[in-house]
């Protein structure tokens, strides 16, 4: 299959209003991915199934992945003038941002016909809460069906052109999206000889657990014995 | 005619004076002990598998462990012809009502045993959104086997053990099986599904949350 | 394989329906084309034959299917939540739990996908030791595939139990390699826990090689069968540009002609250097799909034969591979493998932590039921509870 930037490049001459950005991946796994944003990306969808030399007749997964905000250090160097007759001085400055939250939609694409992929595609919602919507790619390769019900139902995404967005894991009154990063589970009470961490921080409301002496409510060392 | 009913009952046979009269060809035997071998050497399950143990079920239910000879011999698709569930598997909050709405169309008597980690507690998924921590919580359970998933003998194990219980039921009296009593109501309430979570979470009458504070570790 | 019997039985019987565009829960169905009313039932999730707790929500006219909706997620236990907060060795017994009737294969999908996010090399032995348990599951998933749709089409339990005695000598296998039957938990990043000793590589001989017999045992009855013939021949057709179009993998594509299998496209482990053929179905309908995978146990016979017969000496295990605590770099990886379902993938996300930030589970089962509805229109009650038990699904990981 071609390089992705060669085919970064023919998607932006081909279609214009999109932009496709190239995700590098680090791991040696050395599948990376390109980032598409804009309108109009059912087309470029299409075209990458239909176009003689790519053929990804086979979109063989659709994943959701969940990107709360975080909090970025960008480290930038500035060169001061020196005084009069001395060199430049390099200074260094901590910038912190905060980087916002988004949802992502991840669709491997694999072509049958020419036996070549992995193609990653990436789809990022504008942020987590009320821009949530993404096209949907079910009209052009129907594999995406179920999948995509499955990343509303658990993420929250929304797909436009969907032809049938429900839930399809949990049940239809289930108000959350457990697979958030920030999903509270139901206080489902559950008893355990020896609690620690999250259980032991729920366990507490149901029972009074004795403490060994010296011992903190650090959940950290909770259920640690003391020396 | 004239015979008053003795005050104290007759003395009862020991059992080496029971074996002595069989293997002169006597049989004797209470009602309680014939209801109840009858009873017990034909639990009929029911044909309800939810995840890997219900594998291991029907490994059991095979040639090589055969459940037939303890006589389960047919495993019934209708819970209407069922004695008994095997929960076995998972039972997940979105499974729950139908797990309880089937217990409730099973005619008395009825048995259930929890085959598996998690039916009994939830298992490895117990840090789970959509697990149930054990159909306990539900409906009453009489065996519990432990395993990931139990071998087919560990099935059969508990299924023996069901029998030995079932055996032991008096006919009378306030250890009497649920369906010889008139004060039970045999009929388990159906949780609905809610917004976050099934409700009620458990039915108290069953199953509290027990309250055992951990023990000080000095 | 060609159809040479006249048009009888379920061919006559299949009616072209077109799906209407009523919504199921709604409060008013259209009327029948014969004027009468429509039904609507739901098989599930507690039925004999729906190979779980599979909930089909089906409208029927008098016996007709006219509109069909899957309904899952009864087993749903929130595994890729789980695999969030444990570590990658730590996920390794729950992805056994996925597709609980092959754990071996379900454990090397995911070796092979931490192996390429963290760039851990397999030695050789390791390899052919995954292909021989890769190809021991795949006799055992199948055999007991056709020992249920037999019984889905009414045998009533005599295939099935003939499949589990074969299945019972696979798993004593298992258990004395791995220690557990079904939840083997074998597979570790840069090969496999336990080296197989010369008596446990006897054994597999042995099974092998008696493996044809059973097969041919088992064809004899059912292969030729015209009652089986009859009822599945002409029973859900796929066409194979819809096969490809949905994402269906494993038997049920190459059933319908399709030449795709991850052993020969990937060519991951050993497999380019053994020899064996891909079986395809002309016809895409049940039967198509029972071939398919009996030519399939036959091939892996020879398969299982090369690979026994090359084994290398050498270590099971990389050393310097780390288990416990493996960190892999910041990236991500897509790892898949033919499993005897279909092609099942993990899809990991490192953020450089012992946790991965993204653990998916490509299901194969789950992707291919995504045409149930396409295939059922038209028939009867009956033949979509074949059709579903030709599909192959586990509830395991079609909820995960």
């Amino acid at each position: 299959m071609e390089a992705l930037e060669v085919l970064r490049e023919r998607l932006c001459a081909r279609f214009s209003g999109i932009e496709v950005a190239l995700i590098p991946n680090a791991s040696p796994s050395g599948q990376s991915s390109l980032l598409l944003s804009g309108s109009g990306l059912r087309e470029v969808a299409y075209f990458l199934r239909d176009d003689p030399a790519l053929r990804l007749d086979q979109c063989s997964n659709v994943t959701g992945v969940d990107w709360p905000e975080r909090e970025v250090v960008d480290t930038v160097k500035e060169t001061q003038p020196g005084a009069p007759g001395e060199a430049p001085t390099i200074v260094e400055r901590k910038i912190k941002r905060t980087e916002p939250g988004c949802l992502e939609v991840v669709y491997h694409l694999y072509s049958i016909a020419l036996r070549q992929g992995p193609l990653v595609l990436r789809l990022r919602t504008g942020n987590r809460t009320d821009a949530v919507t993404v096209p949907s790619f079910t009209p052009v390769w129907r594999s995406c069906e179920f999948q995509e019900r499955e990343v509303f139902d658990l993420f929250g995404v929304v797909f436009e052109g969907h032809p049938d967005l429900r839930r399809i894991l949990m049940w239809d009154a289930f108000k959350d999206h457990p697979m958030r990063k920030d999903y509270v589970e139901p206080d489902d009470y559950e008893w355990e000889p020896t609690p620690h961490g999250d259980v032991l921080a729920k366990a507490r409301k149901h029972y009074p657990v004795p403490m060994a002496p010296g011992a903190t409510d650090d959940p950290a060392t909770a259920g640690k014995i003391s020396e | 005619m004239n015979e008053t009913i003795p005050a104290t009952p007759p003395p009862t046979l020991t059992p080496d004076e029971r074996d002595d009269l069989r293997r002169q060809g006597i049989l004797l035997t209470s009602l309680e002990e014939l209801y109840n071998w009858g009873r017990s050497h034909s639990v009929w399950p029911l044909n309800f598998g939810l995840a890997c143990c219900a594998i291991e079920m029907i490994a059991a239910s095979m040639a090589r462990f055969d459940i037939a000879r303890f006589g389960s011999e047919v495993f019934r698709p209708s819970p209407r012809q069922a004695d008994l569930l095997i929960v076995s598997g998972t039972v997940t909050k979105k499974m729950a009502p139908h797990v309880v709405r089937l217990w409730n169309q099973m005619p008395e008597p009825k048995y259930c045993i929890a085959m598996g980690a998690c039916a009994i507690s939830g298992g490895p998924f117990k840090q789970g959104y959509n697990v149930l921590k054990g159909i306990d919580r539900f409906i009453p359970v009489d065996i519990y086997i432990p395993g990931c998933p139990p071998r087919p003998e560990a099935l059969l194990n508990g299924l023996v053990q069901l029998q030995q219980k079932i055996r032991g039921q008096p006919l009378t009296g306030a250890d009497a099986p649920r369906h010889l009593r008139s004060d039970d109501p045999c009929d388990c309430p159906v949780p609905e599904l809610g917004a976050n979570d099934i409700e009620p979470s458990h039915t108290p009458a069953l199953w509290s949350a027990p309250a055992l504070p951990r023990p000080d570790k000095g | 394989m060609t159809n040479d019997l006249p048009v009888t039985g379920s061919q006559a019987r299949v009616r072209k329906v077109k799906p209407s565009a009523f919504d199921l829960r709604g409060s008013s169905f259209p009327t029948s084309d014969g004027g009468g009313d429509l039904l609507e039932i739901s098989l599930g999730p507690h039925h004999p034959s729906t190979h779980g707790v599979f909930r089909m929500d089906v409208v029927l006219d008098g016996e007709t299917i006219v509109r069909l909706k899957p309904v899952f997620g009864y087993l749903h236990r929130n595994h890729e939540k789980l695999g969030e907060g444990t570590s990658y060795l730590g996920s390794m017994p729950y992805t056994d739990r996925l597709d609980y009737l092959n754990a071996m294969t379900n454990n090397w999908a995911y070796a092979i996908a931490v192996e390429k996010l963290a760039g851990v090399t397999v030695p050789e032995r390791a390899e052919y030791v995954r292909v021989i348990l890769a190809e021991l599951t795949r006799l055992l998933n199948h055999s007991c595939l056709a020992g249920f749709l037999m019984q889905d089409c009414g045998c009533s339990g005599t295939p099935l139990m003939y499949a589990f005695r074969e299945r019972e000598k696979i798993l004593d296998l298992f258990e004395s390699l791995s220690g557990s039957r079904m939840m083997c938990n074998y597979q570790r990043f840069g090969g496999c826990r336990v080296d197989p000793t010369a008596d446990w590589l006897e054994g597999a001989r042995r099974l092998t090689d008696g493996y044809s017999a059973f097969l041919d045992e088992y064809e004899a009855l059912l292969t030729g069968n015209e009652i089986i013939m009859a009822r599945t021949q002409g029973v859900g057709r796929l066409p194979a540009a819809l096969a490809v179009s949905a994402g269906v993998t494993g038997p049920m594509l190459r059933a319908s002609g399709v030449a795709h299998d991850l052993r020969k496209v990937d060519g991951y482990g050993v497999y380019p250097r053994l020899n064996f053929r891909v079986p395809l179905g002309d016809h895409g309908d049940v039967y198509d799909r029972y071939m398919v995978r009996m030519l399939e146990m036959r091939e892996s016979i020879g398969i299982l034969q090369q690979a026994l017969r090359d084994l290398p000496g050498g270590p099971i295990l990389d050393p310097k591979a780390k288990q416990r605590g493996l960190r892999p770099k910041a990236g991500e990886a897509y790892g898949r493998i033919e499993g005897p379902k279909g092609e099942i993938g993990f899809y990991l996300i490192s953020d450089g932590t012992g946790n991965p930030a993204r653990y998916r589970v490509r299901a194969p089962s789950f992707v291919n039921l995504t045409i149930l509805e396409d295939l059922c229109l038209g028939h009867t009650v009956a033949d979509a509870v074949i059709i579903l038990g030709s599909i192959d699904i586990v509830l395991g990981e079609v909820d995960r």
